[in-house]
């Protein structure tokens, strides 16, 4: 058993995804608006038009705002390591060390160098070297991408490691395992590709509005041409991305993929849920039904997830208590390896302690038993091991639902713009110009998913976060929760009041 | 200063004064850095091991004896 204070995890928790979430509303329009850039100043490039030009200062102009917001947010969240999670960080530090650092240095030096050519260079070096500077920027910035998201994948799939008892921490065994880690390319393609998606609803946001009130028709006309065409391909690669996903989910966090879906009772040949309203009071191992309304299609479940329609998906009640049938080991067997193993790490220490050279060598020999299942040893109920279901559910089908409808609004902006009708469509520019903000949606939905879905875990199996957080008074969480809340805030509205006042000062002579 | 050097000198210079947007967004990364690192960091956000204990050893025994609670409890 542990005891701690849920409400301090609750608030730990919940600082740490306010921080997350606002950092999340800047990274990925960053990550996509530099392509969208390097392709605007492609086409100048290539064209020798002036209009590209100014166009693609323009939205050099919105990036720069975006930047500016959103840069170093996400330091924040390493200031919380150290003070709310210093279990966690001191355990992890071996492993986030090289790709932390890797990610800083890059940063640094990608900011100092080809961010400047790409602001301060107009005029003043050559035409092709600035477009190289801009191009290195996108790449940049996504090459920066990788080693946060390589850090959250360990997290959700600890490979390349191996645990120190001497040391408590997890060290770093295989540098190559943790890089390319089935979950840490997913994550890298998914994240990346849904950046692009929502800097392409952006870009058609803006233009739209501009279309709408009758100014910059040309700027707004060439701007979705080009948004379009990167975001239709953009949102057909999520799909592809988010179904890698979902299926490195099903193999290696099985009881996310269970949350996904709503999944109790595990079923051969399971149905996917294409719209449902969940029992709220359902309670894993109970039989209560877990949907009051569902829409399902029959198999698919099973064949995203294993890619055999026939197969068995194992449900949220199976990964719990264990299903001997399908071979499924449940979270009350694996407590009680767990349990074994935070004991025979007690005895090593006590042994180590009382210079038992013996004692401490049988110790570690029965800990590595069961070293795979340290985690659950923290549980103080199988049912701990259950992530909150209905949030899971409904972010993972709002994220679904939009990333299925922004394929068609990209195709719609083409077929009007191949029309020459784009700027008379007038049911279809307002829902361009919400596009954004559903893009918005589904990129928070997202986080969601991916992070609520993997609750209790710090460390997948390994490490709960009740056990990862500092043991600190509630009271200063709190104050710092609401202190961050007031700095986002403040900082957001900056953000927007310089941004609408660009927007509507417009570019610069078209 | 050698040419290369003065060239890049110039170069970042003349880039910081011909800014129009910039200089706002520069005021608002400064004010939000200095409320980061000086405000949060200093007064809100220690280091929690490096706070408390002197050295590596005595932060790996803390975290020990932090995650073989249970064992110890029970």
């Amino acid at each position: 058993m542990v005891d701690v204070d849920l409400s301090l995890v609750n608030w730990s928790r919940a600082q740490f995804a306010l921080t997350a979430m606002y950092h999340w509303i800047f990274v990925p329009l960053t990550l996509g608006l530099s392509f969208l850039l390097a392709m605007f100043e492609s086409i100048y490039v290539r064209t020798g038009d002036e209009k590209w030009k100014a166009l693609t200062k323009f939205w050099m102009t919105l990036f720069a705002i975006n930047f500016a917001i959103g840069v170093a947010t996400g330091i924040i969240l390493e200031f919380q390591f150290g003070t709310n999670w210093s279990n966690y960080s001191w355990m992890v530090g071996d492993i986030f060390g090289a790709p932390l650092a890797i990610e800083g240095i890059f940063a640094f030096f990608l900011e100092a160098t080809f961010f400047a050519v790409m602001f301060f260079g107009w005029n003043r070096v050559s035409k092709g070297f600035h477009l190289f500077s801009t191009w290195m920027v996108a790449v940049g910035s996504s090459l920066s991408a990788v080693w946060i998201l390589v850090a959250n994948a360990w997290m959700q799939h600890p490979v390349g490691m191996a645990f120190n008892p001497e040391t408590a921490r997890f060290e770093m065994e295989n540098f190559w395992a943790v890089l390319f880690s089935p979950i840490a390319m997913s994550k890298f393609t998914h994240a990346t590709s849904s950046g692009f998606l929502l800097a392409s609803l952006f870009v058609v946001t803006i233009s739209s509005w501009y279309l709408l009130k009758g100014r910059h028709v040309e700027m707004a006309k060439r701007s979705i041409v080009v948004a379009s065409v990167f975001g239709l391909l953009a949102s057909v690669y999520v799909g592809f991305t988010g179904d890698e996903a979902a299926f490195e989910n099903a193999q290696k966090q099985p009881m996310k993929l269970a949350a996904f879906e709503g999944l109790y009772k595990g079923e051969q040949g399971a149905g996917l849920v294409a719209a449902g309203i969940m029992n709220g009071d359902k309670k894993p191992g109970d039989s209560q039904a877990p949907f009051l309304f569902e829409v399902k299609l029959p198999g698919l479940l099973s064949l995203l997830a294993n890619r055999e329609s026939g197969s068995f998906v194992p449900g949220i009640d199976d990964l719990v208590y264990g299903n001997s049938e399908q071979n499924v080991m449940g979270v009350v067997d694996k407590m009680k390896m767990g349990r074994l193993a935070v004991a025979d790490l007690a005895d090593f220490k006590q042994a180590r302690l009382e210079k038992n050279e013996n004692g401490a060598s049988d110790a570690l020999t029965r800990f590595n038993i069961n070293k795979e299942f340290l985690g659950y040893g923290y549980l103080n109920t199988p049912e701990e091991a259950v992530p909150p279901v209905s949030t899971v559910f409904y972010s993972f089908h709002i994220m679904v639902i939009l990333g299925g409808f922004f394929p068609v609004l990209f195709l719609a902006y083409l077929f009007y713009t191949l029309k020459g009708r784009i700027g008379e469509v007038r049911w279809l520019l307002p829902i361009g110009v919400s596009s954004y903000f559903l893009g918005l949606v589904a990129q928070q939905t997202g986080w969601v998913v991916a992070e609520v879905g993997r609750q209790p875990w710090a460390i997948q199996g390994l490490l709960p976060v009740k056990v990862a957080t500092t043991n600190l008074a509630v009271g200063n969480v709190q104050a710092t929760f609401f202190m961050f809340l007031g700095l986002f805030t403040l900082l957001l509205i900056a953000e927007i009041k310089i941004m609408l006042k660009q927007i509507s000062i417009g570019p610069e002579g078209i | 200063m050698s040419q290369p050097f003065t060239t890049i000198y110039t170069f970042y210079r003349d880039g910081f004064r011909s800014m129009t947007v910039g200089r706002t967004l520069w005021k608002i990364i400064f004010i939000k850095l200095f409320i980061m690192f000086v405000v949060l960091k200093l007064f809100f956000f220690p280091n929690f091991l490096k706070t408390n204990f002197q050295t590596d050893a005595q932060r790996a025994d803390h975290v020990l004896d932090q995650i073989i609670r249970p064992a110890v409890q029970n």
